[in-house]
């Protein structure tokens, strides 16, 4: 007397249907390893590298509030989309991020990153000039260490000045083998 | 004094109680019926979450829930109950009437006191729904109702 898989997508998509939801999220298991897709009405909110789903969907509650509920469906177009992505089949994401709950200044230096095209590489302090600010290199590092949004937002374009990698939140190995992807080879 | 428990996330809420409601709901109704049923009562629990006060026995709120969506699809079944053991219970009170009155009382007792009287469910049901024995579920309700009552409150 369980729960049936076909009960609980009918469920899950009827509630998705209501538009009550606070987030829509999904686990995938993607060519770079296994991601969490968050969503709310307004847009992408989440992508987290290597989940714990459970510590994700606290924290999604926290920012979003509690209605967060899994719904494969509703993740559909993001997954599309990051599938293409991968098979270097899409260079622009036409996803919408929601970006509630991010700091100003984090925000700023987020919306500007968006603008790094697809195979080309920028150093946080280009960014941080970009932003009006060429002294924060340093604050723009943290800002994008802290990235809600990987891969869509594209903080793996940001090197360092001498144009090593320097860090990733998804790690180094997941930031080389994306730039890879866009036809960049860097140490 | 307990610590107040975070509401949690309704996904949470939702893979801990489902099977309970399910398991709820079937034995009240045909089976098709109990997995309408099961939709419709957490599609209201969704629509109410945000208006959660509190975390404490979510189990017994989604069963009340359920009890209320099982009614609203059959009206007329039998509920099968014996006698209510209260000594003024010709005419029930009406479930709103029953949240006002017990709205003091510890999370447990209230919730056995609502289902047992609100909603004429048996104390192996209302037991189910609180995670114990129907005999701890009859006790649950019974102390309840005599607190109501030292209240000045009769029930």
């Amino acid at each position: 007397m369980t729960v049936s898989p076909e009960l609980d997508r009918r469920f899950r998509d009827s509630a998705a249907a209501t538009g009550l939801l606070d987030v829509a999220y999904d686990v995938w298991d993607s060519p770079i390893g296994s991601l969490l897709l968050a969503s709310t009405e307004r847009g992408l909110c989440r992508i987290g590298f290597d989940p714990e789903p459970e510590a994700e969907v606290e924290r999604l509650a926290r920012i979003h509030g509690l209605r967060v509920l899994r719904v494969p469906k509703r993740l559909d177009t993001t997954r599309r989309h990051l599938e293409e992505y991968f098979e270097g089949k899409r260079e622009d994401f036409e996803l919408p991020t929601d970006l509630v709950g991010v700091p100003s200044f984090q925000a700023h230096v987020l919306r500007e990153l968006e603008r790094v095209p697809y195979g080309s590489v920028e150093t946080y302090g280009e960014l941080a000039r970009r932003i009006g600010k060429p002294r924060a290199a340093r604050a723009v590092g943290g800002a994008l260490n802290r990235n809600p949004v990987p891969i869509v937002i594209p903080c793996h374009r940001i090197v360092g000045s001498t144009g090593s990698l320097t860090g990733y939140g998804g790690g180094l190995d997941r930031k080389r083998a994306l730039l890879q992807l866009e036809g960049l080879t860097l140490a | 004094m307990m610590e107040q428990v975070a509401i949690p996330p309704f996904e949470h809420f939702y893979l801990e109680h489902r099977e309970a409601v399910l398991a709820f709901l079937r034995r009240r109704l045909p089976r098709d019926s109990a997995e309408d049923a099961f939709q419709e009562t957490f599609l209201r629990a969704l629509r109410a979450y945000d208006r959660l006060a509190h975390s404490e026995n979510l189990r017994g709120w989604a069963i009340t829930i359920a009890s209320r969506v099982a009614i609203d699809a059959y009206p007329k079944l039998p509920s099968g109950v014996e006698v209510p053991d209260l000594e003024s219970v010709d005419t029930p009170p009406a479930y709103e009437e029953l949240q006002a009155l017990t709205a003091d009382l510890p999370a447990k007792e209230r919730a056995a006191v609502v289902l047992r009287y609100g909603y004429d469910l048996d104390y192996s049901t209302i037991g189910d729904a609180l995670g114990s024995s129907s005999e701890a579920a009859r006790q649950a309700a019974s102390s309840g109702v005599r607190r109501i009552r030292k209240k000045g409150n009769k029930p």
